[in-house]
């Protein structure tokens, strides 16, 4: 590892006498920034900056309320139990239903692999 | 390492999890931490739950012996939540897990999310109670006038039963996600860390935690750092560190003021400003600080290497070992897939002679701070039979690839080694792939 640092330090001092004449992009570093500035012309200079620390600390998928939430675990749930179709289809509309009427909605445990 | 005279040879002992290519969310590993005395070792994943393994030893008075680590406990931590006023989701991914120093019977731990940590209680029942006046065998009670004697209940063995009981919920503190939870060395109180700020809890007290660090701008638009990692010093139980985004460190007394926002050292190196490019910000924050055993040195990882800084000497790290310098001329790829933002973790061996810290392509790496070495090894199924050595691994920078090399444009990114624990005292560790736990041992233990 401490052979490749050498390797590049060689490097960049030949060719900063090399730079004026060449106009070359030296350090492996500077060399891949250029590489994403060419493809994304505009990136703003501060990559550290506010933009990108903001969108960290607001990490997490945000819904529109908790209804929107509720349903999209409702739909994930869905998927995971094709066979829990509702038995009582004849509920709707024909009588005020009770929660005894309607299907168990509990949270599947499953454990985990490594436990296996 | 592997090599002549005594330098370990580390084999292949386990391997706990799923041998499917198709990964589900929830089996994603996301902490492993050893206890204090090695013997139980805990995972956390994705999908909120923990997984405790436990130590057996086959012929303990040999030199050597082999060990093996079998399912203890597992119990569902965390489950998702949703925060109602700003309509996000918590996930329940167990973010870290530290244990408790054991005090009685019972085995400690606290596990947290990204907004709530809990304390946990790991107990072993083998005895249970026969013989109740009143009530049957199967628990229905008895009609009290066919009672005509009374008898003394007898404790009888069991086959054994560890339950786990959540003790404490330690929550709403914390408006950002946290990233570390540190045990105090006086074994009374913790700290946990987020973005921007760190509180001081008490293990029994949950309504109530002080905040010791407040990094918040008053204006969020000057935001130029967040915390990354903290821990406590291992034996001063009046000092902690906390690492940043931007790559420093500051250790801060707690004696000093209530309000630690004044550091007392702050660690940096000095940055060579010719060199500075669009990466240099994002690859020098710090993914996690680790205080070594015997509390004069910590060691830090970025994103390229791992830094051992002298608790003396703030300047610059004593020594600074390079993880995987061949990914410095495929940063623009890594910033496009996001890999730049990897976290990894580093840790320490039992005596503080050897550091090591995961990589890509499931490899990891370790360093011999004495002897100068260094060694990638992969944690593969293919390297999986009992005891098998393993074989050191080289990546081809560039140029002629030789016969055993693997050139970087072949290494697999989504294979990432993100999690390494290392037994506290025996050449023991655990390193998590993707879903899988790999347990491997010095052949000569």
């Amino acid at each position: 590892m401490s052979g490749e640092n050498e390797e590049t330090q060689a490097a960049e001092e030949t060719s900063v006498d090399e730079k004026e004449v060449q106009d070359k992009v030296i350090s492996p570093e500077k060399a891949e920034e250029a590489k994403l500035k060419a493809r994304y012309p505009n990136l703003g200079n501060k990559p550290g900056g506010s933009d990108l620390l903001r969108k960290r600390l607001q990490k997490g998928q945000k819904y529109f309320d908790s209804g929107d939430y509720n349903m999209a675990k409702a739909k994930i749930k869905n998927k995971q139990l094709p066979t829990a179709a509702p038995e009582k289809a004849e509920i709707t509309g024909d009588h005020i239903p009770t929660p005894q009427d309607l299907p168990q909605r509990k949270p599947s445990l499953v454990a985990s692999k490594l436990a296996g | 390492m592997a090599g002549p005279g005594g330098d370990m040879q580390w084999c292949f002992s386990q391997v706990k999890g799923a041998i499917d290519d198709d990964v589900a969310e929830a089996d994603i590993i996301s902490t492993v931490e050893f206890n204090h005395t090695g013997k139980l070792l805990a995972t956390g994943d994705k999908g909120g739950r923990v997984v405790i393994f436990q130590q057996e030893i086959e012929n303990k008075n040999q030199p050597q012996f082999r060990s093996e680590y079998n399912v203890y406990s597992t119990f569902q931590s965390h489950e998702p939540e949703f925060d109602y006023l700003k309509s996000l989701e918590i996930e329940e991914k167990i973010n870290k897990i530290r244990w408790l120093p054991q005090k009685n019977a019972a085995q400690f731990l606290l596990s947290t999310n990204d907004k709530t940590i809990k304390l946990w209680k790991i107990s072993e029942r083998d005895k249970r109670p026969e013989g109740y006046n009143l009530k049957e065998e199967d628990g229905c009670y008895k009609d009290p006038n066919t009672i005509t004697s009374l008898r003394v209940p007898v404790l009888i063995p069991m086959d054994l039963m560890v339950e786990a009981s959540p003790r404490r919920v330690f929550a709403n503190a914390h408006t950002y996600h946290i990233n570390s939870i540190s045990v105090n060395s006086d074994n009374e109180t913790y700290l946990s860390a987020d973005d921007l700020r760190i509180n001081l809890w008490h293990l029994e007290i949950t309504d109530r935690s002080f905040n010791i660090v407040d990094i918040k701008p008053a204006n969020m638009e000057e935001l130029t750092e967040v915390i990354t990692a903290a821990e406590f010093h291992p034996h001063q139980c009046n000092t902690f560190v906390y690492s940043s985004s931007k790559g420093t460190i500051r250790l801060c007394d707690m004696r000093a003021s209530a309000l630690c926002d004044k550091h007392s050292k702050l660690f940096e190196e000095p940055e060579d400003p010719s060199n500075r490019s669009f990466f240099s910000e994002i690859i020098s924050s710090i993914s996690d600080v680790k205080f070594s055993h015997n509390g004069r040195y910590m060691m830090t990882r970025d994103y390229l290497s791992v830094k051992i800084w002298d608790l003396n000497m703030e300047n610059r790290p004593v020594e600074t070992y390079q993880v995987h310098e061949y990914l410095r001329s495929k940063l623009c790829s890594l910033y496009e897939n996001d890999c730049i933002f990897d976290k990894f973790e580093c840790c320490w061996n039992g005596n503080d002679s050897v550091v090591m810290t995961g990589s890509y392509n499931n490899f990891f790496r370790m360093f011999d701070r004495g002897q100068r070495r260094d060694v990638t090894l992969e944690a593969s199924r293919e390297n999986s039979k009992p005891m098998q050595v393993l074989k050191p691994r080289k990546v081809c920078a560039g140029g002629k690839r030789k016969k055993d090399e693997i050139s970087v444009d072949s290494l697999d990114f989504n294979k990432k080694i993100l999690h390494t624990a290392w037994h506290p005292q025996d050449n023991i560790i655990a390193v998590a792939t993707t879903n899988n736990l790999y347990i491997f041992q010095d052949k000569v233990n």
